[in-house]
C-alpha cells in the first residue's frame, strides 16, 4: 500500500499570534510546529504501515524551511519526503494551494492520501477536500477512526455526539482529526536518519496537469481584508472532586500553588 | 569553532526535551517518594531507542553519536535525576564496555537486547571496601574447568536488581609488577538469574530514589568461561576506561539537573512576591541568576566538549573528568542557591527544587569522587 500524507508547517498558536503591520502572520516571531491534524494523519499512516507494510510519504508545500516538518515526519517513521517549493506558488488561498499540492500528487503513485482536517493558522478544512476534488477521488473527512480492509477505508466521521461510519474504495483521500490518536516520538535514529536523506524538492515546472492561473497570489480567488487574534481564555481545567471538602482542599492547594495564599 | 548545534542535534534535543517534560516529570515527585523503578518509563525509553542511542544499528542501536546521548541524560535528569541515572549507568557502564571490549559473540548475545532496551544493563565494580581505592577488590573469580567461579559482594550498584546483564569485576589472580605482587583483574559479563548470583541489601539513599542500588551477591556463583570480558588480567584498564565514559553520563546527569533547578527558580521568582514586588525585581536575585546561568553554561560546553572527544578521541580520560568535576560542583552549587531563592517552599517537598537538591550531591560521588576527578586531571598535568 502506497500513502501520501499532506502535512503543514504552522506557527505555533499556543503562545498566542503575532501580525506584521500589515496583517499578514509574522511566521518568524512564532515557532514553527507540524500541524497537529496533519501529525495525526501521519500517525495513522505510520499505524497502518506497522499493522500492513506500507510506503508513507509525506508531502508539504512551503518556504524552503518547511523542510523540517518533512525531517520530523520521516524521523517519526515515513519513508520519502517531497517538498514543494516556488516562489510564484507564494500567497496561495486554499484554491490555489489544492491546486498545487494536487498538482505534485499526480507525480505519485498511491491507495490512500491523508490530510489534515485543517491548519491551526488558516482553520479553513477546504484543502483536504479541495485536492481530491482535483484528483477525482472520494473524500472522507473529520476521520477519528481510520482502518483498512482490502481495498476499501473504514473510516469513523465524527458528527457532533455521534460518529458515521463511512466506507470508501481506495484509491481516496481521508481528512484526519488530532483526536485520532496520539502521535508517536520521534526515535534518535530516525532523526539522524531523516537529516542525512534526501528530500525530493519540485518548484512550478514539476507540478503537473495545472494552469499558472490557478496558482500563487495571482491565482487565488480569497483576498484577506483583515486578520487578528481571537482573545484567549485558555483552556481551564475541569476537577469533578467527590464531595465539597475534597473541592476546597483542591481550590486551596491550587491557590498555594500559585502563592496567592 | 562553531557552537551551534547540527540540525539533528537540535532535533533529538526537541525530541527529549519534550518526552522528559510528558513522561518523565508527572512521574519524578512519586518515583522520588515511593523510591520504586520508574519500569513503565524504561519501557517507553526502549520503545523509542533512548537505551541505545550511541550504538551502531547493527547492534540494535541507533547510531547516533556521544553527544545525543549525553543530551538524552541531560534533559531527562533536568525533570527527573533517578531517569537519568537509569539511562546512563545502563549505556555507559554496561553496554560500551561490552562494545569496546567484547567478542562477536559477545556483542550479538548481550548488545543488541541491551541497545534495543530488551534487557537492562549495570556495572558492579565498588565493594564495601574498595570505592575510591578500585584495586582493593575482594571478589574472586577462580577458573574451574569451562567455567569461572565468583565469590564476593558488589555494593551501591545502580539498576542493581532491575537490570538483566552485569558487568562484574573480581579478582583472578596476582601478578608481579615492579617487582611488587599485584592483584591480576579481570572483567565478566554475568546474567540475572545464574545459580549463586543473589542481590542483598536495597539502599535507602539521599536522592536519584527512584533508582534501584542494590548489594551484589556472588556465591559459587558459575559462569561459562566465554562470559570473561576482554582478556584475562585487564580488568582494571576496562574498568577505569568504563568509568571515562560513564563520567560523560553522570556530568550530564550533574548538567540537567543544574539546569533543570535553574529554569524551575527562574518561573517561581517572577510569580513570589514579597514587599509588594516579585522577587525577581531584586538585584540580588538577578545576581544570582546571572552567575548560575553563566556556570550552568560553562559546564554545558565542558560536558558536550568531552562528548565529542569520546566519538573522535581514544583516550578522553581528562575532558571527561573535567566536565563531571565541573558539572558536579555546579548542580550542588546551582540547586542549593535554588532552594535558597525558594526560601521555606524550597525545603518542602512538593517543590522540585528541594529533590534536584538530594538528587545533585551523588553527582560528586559516585563513578569517581570529585577528589578522583582532581586527582585524574592533575596526573595529566604533571607527568
Amino acid at each position: 500500500m502506497k500513502i501520501i500524507v499532506c502535512i503543514k508547517q504552522v506557527p505555533d498558536t499556543k503562545g498566542g499570534v503575532k501580525f506584521n503591520p500589515d496583517g499578514t502572520l509574522d511566521r518568524g516571531a512564532m515557532l514553527a510546529i507540524m500541524n497537529p491534524d496533519d501529525k495525526a494523519g501521519l500517525e495513522a499512516a505510520l499505524r497502518l504501515k506497522d499493522q500492513y507494510g506500507a510506503e508513507v510519504t509525506v508531502l508539504t508545500m512551503g518556504l524552503p524551511k518547511a523542510a523540517d516538518v518533512l525531517r520530523e515526519a520521516m524521523a517519526m517513521g515515513a519513508d520519502k519526503g517531497v517538498l514543494v517549493t516556488d516562489r510564484v506558488l507564494g500567497g496561495a488561498d486554499t484554491w490555489a494551494t489544492s491546486t498545487t499540492i494536487a498538482g505534485a500528487i499526480r507525480n505519485l503513485e498511491y491507495d490512500l492520501i491523508i490530510t489534515g482536517r485543517q491548519a491551526i493558522d488558516g482553520d479553513t478544512a477546504q484543502v483536504g477536500p479541495q485536492i481530491a476534488e482535483h484528483l477525482g477521488l472520494p473524500v472522507i473527512s473529520y476521520a477519528q477512526d481510520i482502518k483498512v480492509e482490502g481495498d476499501k477505508v473504514i473510516v469513523q466521521r465524527q458528527y457532533d455526539d455521534r460518529y458515521h461510519v463511512l466506507e470508501a474504495k481506495m484509491p481516496c483521500l481521508v481528512t484526519a482529526l488530532s483526536e485520532l490518536n496520539d502521535p508517536r516520538y520521534m526515535t534518535p535514529g530516525g532523526i539522524f536518519d531523516a537529516c542525512k536523506a534526501e528530500i525530493t524538492t519540485w518548484g512550478r515546472a514539476d507540478l503537473k496537469d495545472v494552469e499558472d492561473s490557478n496558482l500563487g497570489l495571482a491565482g487565488s480567488p480569497t483576498k484577506i481584508a483583515k486578520a487578528s487574534d481571537k482573545v484567549r481564555k485558555g483552556a481551564g481545567e475541569k476537577v469533578t472532586p467527590d464531595s465539597p471538602d475534597e473541592a476546597v482542599d483542591y481550590i486551596v492547594g491550587k491557590l498555594k500553588e500559585k502563592h496567592v495564599i | 569553532m562553531d557552537f551551534t548545534l547540527s540540525k539533528e542535534h537540535e532535533m533529538a534535543r526537541q525530541l527529549f526535551k519534550d518526552f522528559a517534560e510528558n513522561e518523565v516529570k508527572p512521574l519524578a515527585q512519586e518515583v522520588d517518594e515511593t523510591e520504586v523503578f520508574p519500569r513503565a518509563t524504561v519501557d517507553k525509553m526502549a520503545k523509542y531507542g533512548f537505551l541505545g542511542i550511541p550504538v551502531p544499528k547493527e547492534y540494535g542501536g541507533q547510531g547516533c553519536d556521544p553527544l545525543a546521548y549525553a543530551m538524552c541524560v541531560e534533559e531527562l535528569s533536568k525533570v527527573c535525576g533517578t531517569t537519568g541515572v537509569i539511562v546512563s549507568a545502563h549505556t555507559s557502564l554496561c553496554i560500551d564496555p561490552i562494545m569496546t571490549y567484547g567478542t562477536e559473540e559477545q556483542k550479538q548475545k548481550y548488545v543488541i537486547p541491551l541497545a534495543k532496551g530488551e534487557k537492562l544493563g549495570a556495572f558492579g565494580l565498588t565493594e564495601p571496601g574498595a570505592g575510591t581505592d578500585a584495586q582493593g577488590q575482594q571478589t574472586k573469580a577462580v577458573l574451574d574447568g569451562d567455567e569461572w567461579v565468583l565469590n564476593g559482594t558488589k555494593c551501591f550498584i545502580t539498576n542493581g536488581k532491575e537490570a538483566d546483564v552485569y558487568i562484574v569485576i573480581a579478582v583472578t589472580g596476582k601478578i608481579e609488577k615492579r617487582g611488587r605482587m599485584q592483584k591480576e583483574i579481570s572483567a565478566f559479563i554475568v546474567e540475572k538469574g545464574t545459580p549463586g548470583f543473589t542481590f542483598g541489601t536495597k539502599e535507602n539513599k539521599m536522592g536519584i530514589r527512584g533508582s534501584s542500588t542494590y548489594e551484589l551477591i556472588f556465591t559459587d556463583c558459575r559462569i561459562p568461561k566465554e562470559n570473561l570480558l576482554g582478556a584475562k588480567g585487564k580488568g582494571f584498564g576496562i574498568a577505569m576506561h568504563t568509568l571515562d565514559g560513564g563520567r560523560i553520563g553522570i556530568a550530564a546527569q550533574a548538567l540537567g539537573l543544574a539546569e533543570g533547578a535553574l529554569e524551575t527558580t527562574i518561573q517561581y521568582v517572577k510569580e513570589r512576591k514579597q514587599f509588594g514586588r516579585s522577587i525577581a525585581q531584586f538585584q540580588n536575585t538577578q545576581f544570582q541568576l546571572a552567575d548560575m546561568a553563566t556556570k550552568v553554561q560553562a559546564a554545558q560546553l565542558l560536558v558536550y566538549k568531552a562528548a565529542m572527544a569520546k566519538a573522535t578521541q581514544k583516550v578522553y580520560s581528562v575532558e571527561a573528568a573535567m566536565a563531571k568535576l565541573y558539572a558536579a560542583e555546579v548542580a550542588m552549587e546551582v540547586t542549593t542557591k535554588c532552594v535558597q531563592l525558594h526560601g521555606g517552599y524550597g525545603y518542602i517537598r512538593e517543590y522540585d527544587v528541594e529533590r534536584m537538591m538530594r538528587d545533585a550531591k551523588i553527582t560528586e560521588i559516585y563513578e569517581g569522587t570529585s577528589e578522583v576527578q582532581r586527582m585524574v586531571i592533575s596526573g595529566s598535568l604533571l607527568k
